[in-house]
């Protein structure tokens, strides 16, 4: 019974690698002196820490649609609202070091004339209430607009294409100066995180140590949400969703739970990605960015979890190596790898994985009913 | 051209020459008030200088038009110890004002240049305005009524029934009739029945304009003539509100023959096959770029055929981007029937391929497309002001709808199609060769979409992510109006386009655009299958 396990053999290999890294890669960047065979660069740094928030945004999708068979085209938005939260606590603690040094305005506002805070920017100098804020505000978009869907019984294109239609319209809501959160620029310029500078190296071996910490966390909690009996139900709501219905479950419920926890799992990625990359803009909202990690968990596998997380971390480590070497290239590659993953690899790359694993094991094993059918 | 036009207006202009000459007449008998006049541009003072244009026109002496020129180009010098004028013609050339001979003075770098300031320029062009009341040109008198009209100095109201005695065009007449109502009705010294004819003549006139001058004069008088403006203000305003909403109906028809246009080919692949196509937007764009290639070439090798460019752009539109979506359908999308979630990724990394395919053999430039002459230029229509390129987009896309209802309702290949989408297997059973329809109908709505874009080029920028901006939008239209419904489509499209315009004088145009993105989600809420849904069972498969 190795995959109701809550760690089995792949899990465990992946939280090691991840609990190693968390511990390595600080001691690499800041212990090792800079010329050293062994030293990690702090821009690396910087750069590992965005690949595993963008890793945890994919397996937040991934709980939601290789579970849950809900296809949200709208993830990049909860992403993007944690980051927002964080980023205007970042942006409190600027103070007085502004252009304007204003000490309570942020440098937009006093450039917008803003006489007085605006009461959506209350208590975000106090660090808990934003991190509240990062689990609140995306949980509540989620389930406000998942109780409105699902019990409507939106389902397949239509609930891919509304969600889409949310983050189309927040991006569009962020762009305009009047919403108070920077407009056309969003937040940038922050200085110091919980007092410390978040452009030093330190804080920044911290903040990659934080990201591989919480991605092992969404992961055991998304884990043990699909290994239990919960996850049974729901994987039965993918593969039937009015069969389940007809059983007695209350399908909708069960929906609402996955893509709340998953809209909060990435808000919390949203959250960590922003003080590593220094600013959070309405571009984030994009519905491209969005589809893009949907592609990231398709070609990793969908329906695995680590599948997920590896295929964000392996793009996005495509991407910036093609973007160095030929810039001009990188769109036709990307282009190309989503259609040969999804015609060819439709379980992605641990599914080619697995499947050469079975074949070493049994040649002639049966295909499966629910491998046949997804 | 000049001649023959001057000829059919001569008697009109003889009549105001008479007139003219009647008060001519006894401006001559003051010819020392004319000196008096004259003497006031040299005291280099703004208000002499303002004055004097006013008493000029007043007297109508011949001499004004040429001084009122001189003046405003700067021409006009004086010399400060004579109090003599001069106009000089830009080079050293100089003549008397008074005389009109040419003057010989000593020493012409002397001599100072009578300035303006905003007030005389003002003064100076009410009284060019009113000296071009006789001008040839009806289109030119009209514009000089206009002036009047927008000025409203008193002083010209003796040109202008001279003007109006003389005038034999309507429309002119009309235009000058304006002006002089729009004069006598702020004069509270005028006869009362004048001015409540004048408040019917600006009634008639209705526009902004009037409402404007009505409403000054509610504020400004009492008794009859007061209640008289009020109620045409009244009248005027809730007419120019109901072509105020006719026009943005218009606005609205035509933003939603766009969306129609960039939805309807979706509406096929997306509503009709259930792929769930991210390179539709693509395959506009491809339409775009035909049509650029068509133009280049009809501009290098006949170009007298340049008017019918478009005509001949839509169907190599259709052809390029249909034979396109034909071979996208054999090479990716027949592995994904069933799979319409994955169709999106595959397509998305299609979109993602051809945009810089495209931007490296174009150029990441927008590219001019040209507009034929008859979609150039704009008419009026009642009250409503009307674009012909907007008017023959909205022709094109409602020509666009009925053939494809009529392709797919009416021929074997239309029947074909919809037995494939209703049950495949059954369609099979019976014969029907399914593999190869699948890719006609997707090769269908890739080519609409190109002929979409023949369309499009006329109104947005002709670049590599012209088709990125209407994905989305496409995709809203197709669900809003119901997945496999053409007539959804179409109710959806133009009621999108029509709120739209409706919202964004209220609110603005991102919050209108927000505000219809969350009522479409509000909608889908409350009818998962969009407007027009498809009724059965098959729709739960």
């Amino acid at each position: 019974m190795n995959a109701n396990r809550l760690l089995d053999t792949r899990g465990l290999v992946f939280v090691a690698i991840l609990v190693a890294a968390a511990i390595i890669v600080p001691v690499l960047a800041l212990a090792t002196p800079t010329g050293s065979a062994l030293h990690v660069p702090p821009y690396l740094v910087a750069l590992m820490g965005k690949y595993l928030c963008f890793a945890m945004l994919a397996l937040a999708l991934d709980l939601v649609w290789g579970y849950c068979g809900i296809l949200s085209l709208g993830h990049g938005a909860f992403f993007a609202l944690g980051g927002y939260a964080m980023g205007m606590y970042l942006m409190r603690q600027i103070g007085p070091r502004g252009v304007y040094a204003n000490p309570l305005l942020p440098d937009f506002m006093v450039f917008l004339n803003y006489k007085a805070l605006p009461v959506a920017w209350w208590g975000f100098n106090w660090f808990p209430y934003a991190a509240v804020m990062v689990l609140l505000v995306p949980g509540v978009l989620a389930f406000a607009f998942g109780w409105l869907a699902f019990r409507s019984r939106v389902t397949g294109v239509y609930l891919s294409i509304i969600t889409q239609a949310m983050t189309y319209a927040l991006q569009l809501a962020f762009f305009r100066n009047d919403m108070g959160l920077g407009g056309n620029n969003g937040l940038t310029d922050f200085k110091d995180i919980l007092g410390f500078n978040v452009q030093s190296d330190a804080t920044r071996a911290t903040l990659f140590s934080l990201s591989a910490l919480a991605l092992v966390g969404a992961y055991l909690i998304a884990r043990a949400m699909v290994v239990s009996k919960f996850g049974k139900v729901v994987i039965a709501i993918r593969d039937a969703e009015s069969r389940t219905r007809f059983l007695g479950y209350r399908v909708e419920s069960y929906k609402l739970v996955v893509f709340t926890v998953s809209a909060m799992m990435a808000g919390v990625a949203g959250a960590l990605y922003v003080p590593q990359v220094g600013i959070i803009n309405p571009g984030e909202f994009a519905p491209a960015n969005s589809i893009e990690a949907v592609i990231w968990v398709s070609v990793g596998g969908r329906g695995t979890l680590v599948g997920a997380a590896l295929g964000a971390i392996l793009v996005n480590f495509a991407k910036t190596w093609f973007t160095g070497v030929l810039p001009s290239f990188w769109l036709f590659a990307l282009g190309l790898l989503f259609i040969l993953v999804t015609v060819f690899m439709p379980k992605g790359l641990l599914g080619l994985f697995s499947r050469f694993q079975r074949r070493q094991a049994a040649p002639d094993a049966p295909v499966s009913v629910t491998e046949a059918q997804s | 051209m000049m001649v023959q036009c001057k000829r059919r207006v001569t008697r009109p202009i003889a009549t105001v020459f008479f007139a003219l000459c009647a008060m001519m007449f006894a401006s001559l008998a003051m010819a020392d008030a004319l000196d008096d006049t004259l003497a006031k541009f040299t005291t280099d003072k703004f208000p002499d200088t303002q004055a004097a244009i006013g008493e000029l026109i007043a007297s109508g002496a011949p001499i004004a038009p040429k001084l009122f020129d001189a003046l405003a180009e700067g021409r006009l010098l004086f010399d400060s110890d004579e109090n003599k004028l001069y106009v000089s013609d830009g080079a050293d050339n100089l003549v008397d004002a008074r005389t009109g001979e040419k003057a010989n003075v000593d020493s012409p770098d002397d001599l100072k240049k009578v300035r303006v300031n905003n007030a005389v320029r003002a003064a100076l062009e009410t009284a060019r305005g009113s000296m071009s009341l006789m001008v040839p040109d009806p289109k030119a008198r009209i514009d000089a009524a206009e002036t009047i009209f927008k000025s409203r100095d008193p002083a010209s109201l003796p040109q202008l029934d001279a003007a109006i005695a003389a005038e034999k065009t309507a429309r002119v007449k009309q235009a000058l009739a304006e002006a002089r109502a729009a004069i006598i009705v702020m004069q509270s010294d005028a006869p009362e029945a004048d001015r409540l004819a004048a408040v019917n003549t600006l009634n008639a006139r209705g526009d902004q304009d009037s409402v404007g001058l009505l409403n000054e004069l509610v504020a400004a008088s009492q008794g009859r003539v007061k209640t008289a403006a009020a109620n045409a203000t009244a009248a005027i305003q809730s007419k120019l509100a109901l072509w105020n909403n006719l026009q943005n109906v218009f606005y609205g028809l035509s933003l939603g023959s766009v969306l129609l246009l960039a939805a309807i080919g979706l509406a096929i692949t997306f509503g009709v096959m259930g792929v769930i196509n991210m390179a539709h937007g693509e395959m506009v764009m491809l339409g775009a770029y035909t049509t650029f290639v068509t133009q280049e070439a009809i501009k290098a090798y006949k170009p007298e055929l340049f008017n019918y460019s478009l005509f001949i752009a839509i169907p190599l539109a259709f052809l390029v981007t249909g034979f396109i979506g034909v071979v996208i359908e054999r090479s990716i999308i027949r592995f994904l029937y069933g799979r319409p979630l994955e169709t999106l990724l595959a397509t998305f990394g299609l979109s993602l391929i051809l945009q810089p395919a495209v931007r490296s053999v174009f150029g990441a430039n927008n590219r001019e497309v040209g507009a034929p002459a008859f979609m150039a230029g704009s008419f009026d229509f009642g009250g409503l002001a009307i674009t012909s390129g907007r008017m023959w987009i909205i022709v094109f896309a409602m020509a666009v709808f009925v053939a494809l209802q009529l392709v797919l309702r009416a021929t074997s290949f239309g029947l074909r199609i919809r037995a494939v989408t209703q049950n495949r297997r059954m369609a099979s059973a019976m014969g029907i060769d399914t593999n190869r329809i699948d890719a006609l109908a997707f090769g269908l709505g890739s080519g609409i979409a190109g002929m979409a874009g023949v369309a499009l080029s006329q109104i947005d920028n002709v670049s590599p992510n012209l088709g990125q901006s209407y994905i989305i939008d496409s995709f809203l239209v197709v669900v809003f109006g119901g997945v496999g419904n053409l007539w959804g489509t179409l109710v959806a499209a133009l009621t999108l386009g029509i709120a739209n315009k409706f919202l964004e004088p209220l609110i603005g145009a991102v919050l209108g655009k927000i505000a219809l993105l969350i009522f479409i989600i509000l909608f889908i809420q409350k009818r998962p299958r969009g407007l027009f849904a498809l009724k059965g069972r098959a729709v739960e498969a």
